[in-house]
């Protein structure tokens, strides 16, 4: 056995490295980056390769910096850009709160369900979570093609075929499908550590059913509510599968005009003054959802 | 007592409908031995045949696959490390730091990832030549960064539950780091680890949007191969591969959940004899 | 039996609250959980303004007819009345019963004040009335000073207050207690009991308490109904159930008791004689019993009405001999337990009175044991 006193060192270097490893990985490829796009959503698009001008150049011994917030003005100023945002938001929040309205029950009933029979629940709502999102997503359109299931039993019956593909409809159906299970868990989370008792307390009290609910488990599931809508509206603020493929061309969600504004037309800059707008706006929420994700200091 | 039980159930089912209806009836439709999803042709399983003769298909599934056993290996390890500096070495320098940069990938939409780590591949091949183009090792790169996030918080909850005074109790006993790591703590962490890097590998296979910023020519991923047929219409090839891996998945999910493996959120404590 | 007579003495002796008009009626009441009865065929009336005390071990079927006073579960059969009134099909909502729960089951996310308020919101009593009267219900439970605070700040103690307060701010018809110290730490508990007596003596509510712990039923009951396997055995002033079980299992439940059996060898109009006894000796019971010659009979004697002497006692009654094999010294009393030459082991109880007991019995000491006929409790099961 060597003497702790030779190991010591090494354990310690072990300790740093355990710590340094994962910070310097994130620092490079996480934080790094936003440095980049912030930088680049202050250059100008150029006819180059990377295609963006640089913002400081070095010449006989002065520094010139030029910072390009035409990006950001142009953000303001083109409504194409302030609708993409306002619609993007007004979409993800009322699609939230049906998802919200959906998966409560949901969690309800698994929370309330016999022990035995709730981790068969728990799976159904996982399972879709553990498939492809994209695969769901194109599950939908199968649904609500024109030629798509709905359409083909409307038309047995001899009904008119309805248009759900490419309207705000498809949308709201993906996002609510397609983010339930990050809606139901947390609920689930809370509702399940929720005392009988308190419930019967409340009846006892002369609450019935719906003041019970309204005073004693809507309050109390106040976090997993928040924890839920947190998770299913940020990602939706930034979505682009779902209105990719079930929304229509002249759809506005953020997400899509900046994936538009990269591939098609190029315009590095302003795509990263789309990004960096669109943290700014999601910070707030960021910042809650990571408190109710438990990252406690 | 019955409290508002029909609509409570009314609801769930309402719900669970809405998750299940679209899948089931994608799954039926792959049978179809019709090419127009609106004929139903008789059953078949003729496009099952065509997906395994689609070279372009199969060639996207094994980089993906590729990618994800590597992104969620880099993920599990890094991850861990992670949830153990935070909940084992007490305060030092740089702890809010690496607990803020260790969840915010989970929650960043995936436009501004993809993006930031585009612009980064680029100004680094351009300042210092590496990476050299881009293709699979950049997607592992982004890839394991967000998975690495997921791990941490999993393996996190994890440790937050476990006993510290059994790691307490093997130093007692005469073992030294890393050894009490490796023989008391990474055994108790092992579901924790096992459902981090199964959901690490789900995550990367199924990420369109990341892979698409980050990928290069010649390195397509099965979603971005599958994104590109999709946009098209409805092709009872992809409603085959859909239905196998849904399958693949519901098995994995069911087998691992008879074994108690698979937390199913972060937040709940397995059964205290796992440790 | 002749301790029938002594009874209602032993009754008006406590408190004389007693004697009131029987307020709420169980009856035939029978509660199934999927093929376990938790409450067999129970019959019984509880008297306004008393404290009627359920005691019982788990599983006894007592905190199952607790939450079928309060409404939470159903009755499969019989009916429950609350002054009155028929309670079946009444909603808990809608009964005028509170409880006060185990757990106190206190809103987290409400002040102690809102907690106690909730009640009187339910029943729509306008803004004005509710803050006087939780002003004053704050005021009697000495919880004024924390009325903003929430539950997890409060202590084990106020928090049993709170729930106290909240559930007796209705004026309900009856308070129904399940367990209402088992939460608070030995010397609390003691404390609390006086203050419940105290709070029910001003307010005149009838309680009814749910308790595994006898002496709490002891010290809060006016009447103790003692329930196992979802029957009350014996419903009973705290006294009479001690000095008058009516079987065994009574008296093995309440307080500590030494039985004996034999059986009937004299019958006699003033006395019965038992002979084949694990005493190792006849036994003397000093009155008539209805009773069949050979028939097993058990006698039940409280330690501490036992005598432990060196020599033999002079009435030579109801006495063996053993030896002492253990002693345990507790201030005020002291614990023995001899083991009969038989081989039965008997409790004997002794206030020590004095510095030293004169007869300086000890460890391994041959003694006697003996009890006067009148100590002794005959028991026909």
């Amino acid at each position: 056995m060597s003497a702790p006193r030779r190991r010591a060192p090494l354990a310690r270097m072990g300790r740093a490295l355990v710590a340094l490893a994962p910070m310097a990985w994130l620092g490079v490829f996480f934080l790094i980056p936003f440095a980049v796009v912030l930088r680049v959503s202050l250059a100008e698009p150029a006819i180059a390769r990377p295609p963006f001008t640089d913002i400081w150049e070095w010449a006989d011994g002065v520094l010139t910096i030029i910072l390009n917030f035409g990006n950001y003005l142009f953000l303001i100023e083109d409504p194409l850009y302030y609708t993409a945002y306002l619609n993007s938001i007004w979409m993800a929040a009322s699609a939230t709160l049906i998802c919200l309205v959906i998966a409560y029950p949901m969690a309800l009933a698994i929370a309330r369900a016999a022990p035995r029979r709730r981790p068969m629940l728990l799976m159904l709502v996982v399972l879709p979570f553990w498939t492809s999102f994209l695969l769901r997503m194109y599950a939908l359109i199968g649904l609500m093609a024109p030629t798509g299931f709905v359409n083909t039993v409307l038309g047995a019956l001899g009904l008119e075929p309805i248009v759900m593909l490419q309207t705000d409809f498809a949308v709201y159906a993906g996002i609510v499908t397609g983010y339930m299970p990050l809606m139901v868990l947390p609920l689930y989370a809370t509702l399940e550590k929720l005392d009988d008792s308190l419930l019967e307390a409340a009846h006892d009290l002369g609450a019935g059913p719906t003041r019970a609910f309204l005073t004693v488990t809507l309050p109390l599931s106040a976090p997993g509510i928040a924890a839920g809508c947190l998770l299913v509206f940020i990602p939706a603020v930034g979505e682009y599968v779902i209105p990719a493929l079930l929304g229509g061309p002249d759809q506005l969600m953020i997400g899509k005009v900046l994936w538009t504004e990269f591939f098609n037309n190029r315009d590095w800059p302003v795509a990263s003054a789309v990004a960096i707008a669109m943290l700014a706006f999601l910070a707030l929420p960021i910042m809650f959802i990571r408190n109710a994700l438990g990252v406690k200091e | 007592m019955k409290r508002r039980g029909w609509v409570v159930a009314t609801g769930a089912a309402l719900g669970f409908a809405m998750l299940y209806v679209p899948i089931v009836i994608m799954m039926i439709y792959s049978f179809n031995a019709s090419k127009l999803a609106s004929v139903w042709g008789g059953w078949s399983a003729r496009w099952y045949g065509e997906l395994m003769a689609n070279d372009q298909v199969l060639e996207a599934a094994w980089i993906s696959v590729k990618v994800g056993v590597m992104a969620a290996t880099v993920g599990t390890v890094f991850g861990t490390m992670i949830a153990y500096a935070l909940s084992r070495f007490g305060r030092f320098r740089g702890r809010l730091l690496l607990a803020g940069m260790a969840t915010a990938p989970i929650v960043m939409p995936e436009v501004v990832t993809g993006l930031s780590l585009l612009l980064l591949f680029i100004i680094m091949e351009t300042n210092f030549g590496w990476p050299a183009g881009r293709g699979v090792d950049t997607i592992v790169i982004a890839h394991a960064t967000f998975c690495m996030a997921f791990v941490a918080v999993i393996v996190q909850a994890r440790m937050a539950d476990m006993d510290e005074s059994v790691e307490e109790a093997a130093m007692d006993l005469g073992a030294r780091q890393p050894w009490v790591f490796f023989d008391v703590t990474l055994p108790a962490l092992a579901p924790a680890l096992v459902s981090g890097w199964l959901l690490s590998f789900t995550l990367s296979f199924d990420d369109l949007v990341i892979a698409s910023f980050v990928s290069g020519p010649g390195a397509s991923t099965l979603p971005m191969v599958v994104f590109s047929k999709v946009r098209l219409g409805v092709s009872p090839e992809i409603n085959a591969l859909a239905t196998l891996m849904i399958v693949a998945v519901a098995a994995i999910l069911a087998a691992t959940m008879l074994r108690g493996g698979v937390r199913l959120s972060a937040r709940r404590a397995p059964p205290p004899d796992q440790l | 039996m002749s301790q029938t007579a002594a009874a209602p003495a032993a009754a008006a002796a406590g408190r004389d609250r007693a004697d009131g008009r029987p307020f709420i009626r169980i009856s035939g009441v029978t509660k199934t959980f999927s093929g376990f009865v938790a409450v067999n065929d129970l019959t019984l009336e509880v008297r306004e303004g008393e404290i009627f005390c359920l005691l019982g071990g788990s599983g006894s079927g007592k905190s199952t007819l607790l939450r079928m006073l309060a409404g939470f579960e159903t009755p499969d059969r019989g009916r429950i009345e609350i002054d009155g009134q028929d309670m079946t099909g009444v909603p808990p909502w809608a009964r005028p019963v509170n409880m006060m729960f185990q757990s106190y089951a206190l809103f987290p996310h409400m002040s102690v004040a809102r907690n106690v308020e909730y009640g009187l919101r339910q029943d729509g009593v306008p803004r004005a009335e509710r803050a006087e009267r939780v002003a004053r219900m704050l005021e009697l439970v000495k919880l004024t000073p924390f009325a903003d605070r929430r539950p997890a700040q409060l202590s084990g103690g106020q928090r049993q207050r709170v729930a106290l307060a909240r559930a007796l701010v209705k004026r309900p018809k009856a308070l129904l207690l399940d367990e209402p110290l088992s939460a608070l730490d030995k010397k609390l508990r003691e404390e609390t009991q006086f203050e419940l007596l105290d709070i029910q003596e001003k307010l005149g509510t009838t309680f009814i308490v749910v308790t595994h712990d006898q002496e709490e039923a002891m010290t809060l009951g006016d009447r103790i109904g003692v329930m196992d396997a979802g029957e009350l055995i014996q419903v009973d002033a705290p006294r009479d159930l001690y000095e008058y079980p009516r079987n065994r299992f009574i008296a093995e439940f309440v307080g500590s008791v030494n039985i004996f059996e034999g059986r009937v060898v004299e019958d006699e109009a003033d006395h019965v004689l038992l002979g084949d006894t694990d005493l190792g000796a006849e036994i003397f019971i000093h009155h008539g019993l209805s009773c069949q010659m050979g028939q097993t009979l058990w006698v039940a004697v409280r330690p501490e009405k036992m005598r432990l002497t060196a020599a033999r006692p002079d009435d030579a009654r109801n006495a063996a001999q053993g030896v002492i094999e253990d002693i345990a010294y507790l201030g005020g009393l002291t614990h023995y337990r001899v083991r009969l030459d038989g081989g039965k082991t008997v409790r004997v109880t002794r206030a020590n009175v004095e510095r030293r007991h004169a007869d300086g019995l000890t460890w391994n000491d041959r003694a006697w044991i003996s009890w006067p006929p009148e100590a002794g409790v005959a028991l026909t099961s």
